[in-house]
């Protein structure tokens, strides 16, 4: 059995944060990631984002991506292992990881959980159909490998990522048909839905999927408005011929790592689904395991860059490791988080948290 | 072939040139570009139906694309159920659609 102190799964905004802050506090961490590249969902976000310049406002985030990927490689005290995904996780801090093709079985000292999210589906008829895919997924295709998911699509989900997604797809050269909402509103910014309803893409409101047709590929697409009751309204129905459809209805923590060891846990929808419940320095309820960005709840970037770097101090600590501005900087995270999940934007966010419970930060 | 690349994005460059890394598709010769993941090879050549369900025989094609899933599943080089969407292209591969739940020949 190899030995580790401190082991990060996933190499994300959030685990990629942590790594360079535990180094910060002079403790070694290992960066395990199933993925070819290092990034998480940062390397197929060609967008600027919002908030703070501390978080990287203004900047699109396959570069930030750049930026945590070059300081993490060139920092001495982080190890990465990428094609490499842990398969089991143990209450005694022992993990077990299939790197390429070896099994190996690790005993940490402490562990950060910073698994991401995964995409969720919609219940329709022949939704299994290839050429419907998550909004990650056409991001990933287009962004990252250079490939359009097709040439005619529709999207489905008005939230931030089906805006952005269906602007990206644009600049890819895809037709975006339109955007379909089953809730009465859009979902997301009003900055994005104005860009693209500007370049000619309606944005359908109270209208969902009723089924998709094809044989072997999605071919066609039927629509159906809902009532005020949210059933469907006979008669509305509406094809559209397409070639790949896209669903951004949402993500939902990675917690499947989390669910094998006994540490509390909580389903709450508002952070997107089961959730480990944490204390205010991101500890799950088994001392020295430790989650962080969309893993524990589902939320922006911004949010994981410095649940991250909190979890990187906190850990660090934990080990013995104690950062000289632990308490300045840890307070100004705490801060951070605060002040990104103020506003009307971020109430579901602060429900979430009263509903978790514990001594949670917001 | 190869028609869904992008050649003109506003803010990615994909002009570079990579190199051609050729592998087998059902026993199809097939090509795709050195750092494509099997997936998006397949994808970009137009083929979407990668593998087939064990038991309604449904086509099968990638959903989440990050290796969660399990609906890219194919057979590479002999082994079943490899995550086609988080595998990187090598030359000579032999890519397979799988249409049960992966047989594992152990030596």
């Amino acid at each position: 059995m190899l030995s580790k102190d401190l082991v990060i799964i996933g190499g994300g905004p959030a685990g990629l944060c942590a790594a360079i802050n535990a180094a910060n506090a002079g403790v070694s961490s290992l960066i395990i990631d199933r993925n070819p590249m290092l990034g998480g969902q940062l390397i197929k976000q060609t967008h600027m984002f919002f908030g703070s310049e501390k978080q990287y406002a203004k900047t699109r985030g396959i570069d930030i991506a750049k930026r945590l990927i070059k300081e993490v490689e060139e920092n001495p005290l982080i190890e990465v292992w990428k094609n490499s995904t842990v398969v089991g996780l143990y209450s005694d801090k022992v993990i077990t990881v299939l790197k390429e093709e070896e099994y190996l079985k690790i005993q940490t000292k402490a562990i950060v959980v910073a698994t991401g999210a995964s995409e969720k589906s919609l219940a329709f008829e022949n939704n299994d159909l290839p050429g419907i895919y998550g909004a990650g997924a056409v991001q990933t295709l287009m962004n990252v490998y250079g490939v359009k998911p097709g040439n005619k699509i529709l999207m489905v989900g008005s939230g931030n990522i089906g805006l952005i997604v269906s602007y990206q797809l644009m600049q890819a050269g895809v037709k975006v048909l339109g955007v379909i909402e089953a809730a009465g509103n859009i979902g997301g910014f009003k900055v994005h839905a104005s860009k693209l309803r500007r370049c000619g893409v309606p944005i359908y409101t109270n209208t969902t999927i009723k089924r998709a047709i094809g044989k072997d590929k999605v071919e066609q697409v039927e629509t159906v408005k809902l009532n005020d009751k949210w059933e469907m309204i006979a008669g509305s129905e509406e094809i559209f011929d397409v070639d790949a459809l896209c669903i951004a209805v949402g993500l939902t923590p990675m917690t499947s790592l989390l669910s094998m060891i006994e540490c509390d846990m909580k389903y709450v929808s508002e952070l997107g689904g089961l959730v480990p419940v944490l204390s205010g320095d991101n500890e799950t309820s088994i001392p020295g395991i430790f989650a962080c960005g969309d893993a524990s709840s589902v939320e922006e970037a911004s949010s994981a860059i410095v649940e991250g770097k909190l979890v990187g101090l906190v850990a660090s600590k934990y080990l013995g490791g104690i950062h000289p501005d632990y308490e300045k900087l840890k307070q100004e995270y705490l801060a951070d988080l605060d002040n990104l999940r103020s506003g009307p934007f971020g109430e579901k966010i602060r429900v979430g948290y009263q509903k978790l419970g514990g001594p949670n930060h917001a | 072939m190869n028609k869904l690349r992008i050649k003109e994005h506003p803010i990615l460059d994909f002009s570079e040139d990579r190199k051609r890394i050729n592998f087998t598709f059902n026993n199809q010769s097939v090509y795709g570009f050195e750092g494509d993941t099997i997936a998006a090879a397949l994808h970009a050549l137009g083929i979407t139906k990668l593998s087939e369900s064990a038991s309604l025989k449904r086509a099968r094609g990638f959903y989440c694309a990050i290796g969660n899933c399990a609906s890219c599943n194919m057979i590479v080089d002999g082994i079943p159920n490899v995550r086609t969407c988080i595998t990187i292209l090598k030359e000579g591969m032999k890519v397979e659609s799988q249409l049960n739940k992966g047989e594992l020949n152990v030596k």
